[in-house]
């Protein structure tokens, strides 16, 4: 087997383009925000980002100028606020300088699962009556070819040029195992041309062994897997740390401002120069309040040969 | 205007009739979402006050309540109020935690859901809901979040309650900005041939009373709140707004309904705002 252990530099040197169509994937958990701030750094540009619920990292990288189309179905800051860079990118009066093509959950995720599967379109329940389909061409209706009295409405398969995800550990062969609320990572993983795969810890091979059901993306379909402690944050990891609710809250009043949110992208982003310097810009003592108590499963007897 | 949300942020209603302790709006609303969960099995339902009315339902009238969460997360046993839908305190301890597809293909496409809880921008006779845009979509006023998953919610829960925490005439409207969730009535009549189930919005509990709807699917007005007159409903309502036969007077909070929010449920107020 292959070590497919990467920087974060070079993962996102090596496999991401200018105008890549990139799934950034997590829903609320594990979202890869250290993967957002490197695209940031690297200047890439013309990028057409897909997530399911762009939240802060997406507002980040459309505030940085990184992203000119949006695919998603849900955008907000939960409900503590609005996501202004995205807004003045849409919103009348704006530059208008984000185009966006807008699902709902399922018809986004059917996509990926499509996309996954090697099939052209899949079919799902929504849309019937709806709004979106007037707006959005990909939502489109057909008969059934089992019951002519039956239609349906239907999904394009989606293949992004590279999916970017988060998960709490690995090994250096980039099996992915995860755990908590999972998201949509890995239909996006499978659904895309490319995976990078950033964790909390690299463990040894014979740790993911131990416990084979819970890989959720085997390495042969992850082409770089890159140890990034705290990497999600402010974004959660079950078992690691919590959500910080504060930066969460404090988000919109940054992003309101252009020239503060561009001050912001300076200091936490351009000028502490990788994730390290993040890290070390929050100091030694950050993560402590967000550190949950441990709460074990109880290991499960796989068996093995007498 | 509206009696409620015209009282300061952490005002409380005075006190009327004998043995109504003061409660807020959000204390209220979460107290009237409880009872009409009354009978429900399985409930769909996000963050904030459903979680409240959930919460508030499994401590009184229906202990067997079961919540799933659209981040998959079902029988959540959380030490603490989560704050967003997919909380790390949801997930320990919880039942079971399924994956998208298994959440929105087997779970709501498959029919295992008896009420879901939506919340929207605006909301018109029949139920549909915007949570798109205000204005035009493709150079909007307001860019909202979006469907997220309220259009599955929609299209296939057995019936929907709708919260809505300002009723006027913005949100209340006879057409729809946008319609991101159409209800199935609207989706049978646009779209014949795509089966369609479920009764879309059933319930509506805003800050001023309770909407019902008739046998043709229309909101009309089953109650209104403590202090509210028909009259101030008909006017924060953007259509022509019918009575129901037997129309009452919403039920206040009972002390113990409001015993359980403030000192067992929320007693950081984090929803109770």
């Amino acid at each position: 087997m292959t070590d497919k252990q990467y920087s974060l530099h070079d993962a996102i040197a090596e496999f991401v383009k200018d105008g890549d169509t990139v799934a950034l994937e997590g829903f609320t958990h594990l979202i890869p925000f250290a993967a957002g701030h490197e695209i940031i750094r690297q200047g890439r540009r013309d990028l057409t980002l897909v997530r399911m619920t762009p939240d802060i990292v997406a507002d980040q990288l459309v505030g940085a100028g990184a992203v000119t189309k949006m695919v998603f179905a849900f955008t907000g800051n939960s409900s503590v606020g609005s996501l202004y860079a995205i807004r003045r990118g849409v919103e009348a009066g704006g530059p208008g300088t984000l185009e966006l093509e807008e699902y709902s959950h399922y018809g986004l995720l059917a996509r990926y699962q499509a996309g996954a599967m090697s099939i052209p379109f899949m079919p799902v329940r929504s849309y019937a009556g709806s709004g979106l389909p007037g707006v959005n061409p990909n939502l489109r209706k057909v008969a059934s070819p089992f019951d002519a009295e039956v239609e349906t409405y239907v999904v394009p398969a989606l293949n992004p040029d590279v999916a970017i995800i988060h998960a709490q550990r690995a090994d250096r062969h980039g099996n992915i195992q995860s755990w908590g609320i999972l998201g949509p990572q890995q239909e996006a993983a499978f659904a895309s041309k490319r995976t990078i795969a950033l964790v909390e810890e690299i463990v040894p091979d014979e740790v993911i062994r131990s416990d084979p059901n819970r890989t959720v993306i085997p390495g042969f379909a992850v082409d770089a897997v890159v140890q990034v402690p705290y990497g999600a944050h402010p974004s959660f990891v079950q078992g690691y740390y919590d959500r910080d609710n504060t930066f969460y809250r404090s988000w919109s009043a940054i992003s309101k401002d252009p020239d503060r949110l561009e001050a912001w992208l300076q200091e936490w982003v351009h000028d502490t120069g990788d994730h390290a310097g993040y890290l070390a810009k929050l100091g030694p003592d950050f993560f402590v309040p967000l550190t949950p108590e441990p709460h074990m499963s109880t290991p499960v007897n796989y068996g093995s040969v007498r | 205007m509206n009696p409620l949300t015209a009282q300061p942020p952490a005002g409380t209603l005075p006190a009327s009739g004998a043995g109504t302790a003061a409660y807020t709006s959000s204390e209220l609303l979460a107290a009237v979402s409880c009872r009409q969960l009354r009978g429900t099995r399985r409930v769909f339902a996000g963050i904030g006050l459903p979680t409240l009315a959930v919460a508030l339902a499994q401590k009184s009238t229906s202990p067997d309540i079961e919540q799933v969460y659209e981040s998959g997360v079902c029988g959540a046993h959380p030490p603490k109020l989560p704050e967003t839908i997919a909380d790390a305190s949801l997930a320990t301890g919880a039942e079971a935690i399924l994956t998208m597809p298994v959440l929105f293909g087997y779970v709501l496409q498959g029919g295992w859901i008896d009420v879901g809880f939506l919340g929207a921008a605006q909301i018109d006779r029949y139920g549909s809901l915007n949570s798109s845009v205000i204005g035009d979509w493709h150079a909007p006023d307001v860019r909202l979040p979006g469907s997220g998953g309220a259009a599955e919610v929609m299209a296939n829960s057995a019936e929907v309650f709708v919260v809505m925490r300002r009723h006027d005439p913005s949100s209340f409207v006879l057409e729809l900005d946008f319609c991101t969730s159409p209800s199935p009535a609207v989706a049978r009549r646009m779209d014949p041939l795509v089966p369609a189930q479920g009764r879309g919005v059933t319930t509506v509990i805003s800050d001023l009373g309770v909407l019902k709807a008739d046998d043709d699917g229309e909101l009309c007005l089953a109650s209104v709140h403590e202090g509210v007159t028909v009259e101030q409903v008909i006017a924060a309502t953007g259509w022509p707004l019918k009575v129901l036969p037997g129309l009452s007077v919403t039920p206040a909070p009972t002390e113990q309904e409001l015993h359980l929010l403030r000192h067992e449920i929320d007693p950081g107020r984090v929803y109770l705002r």
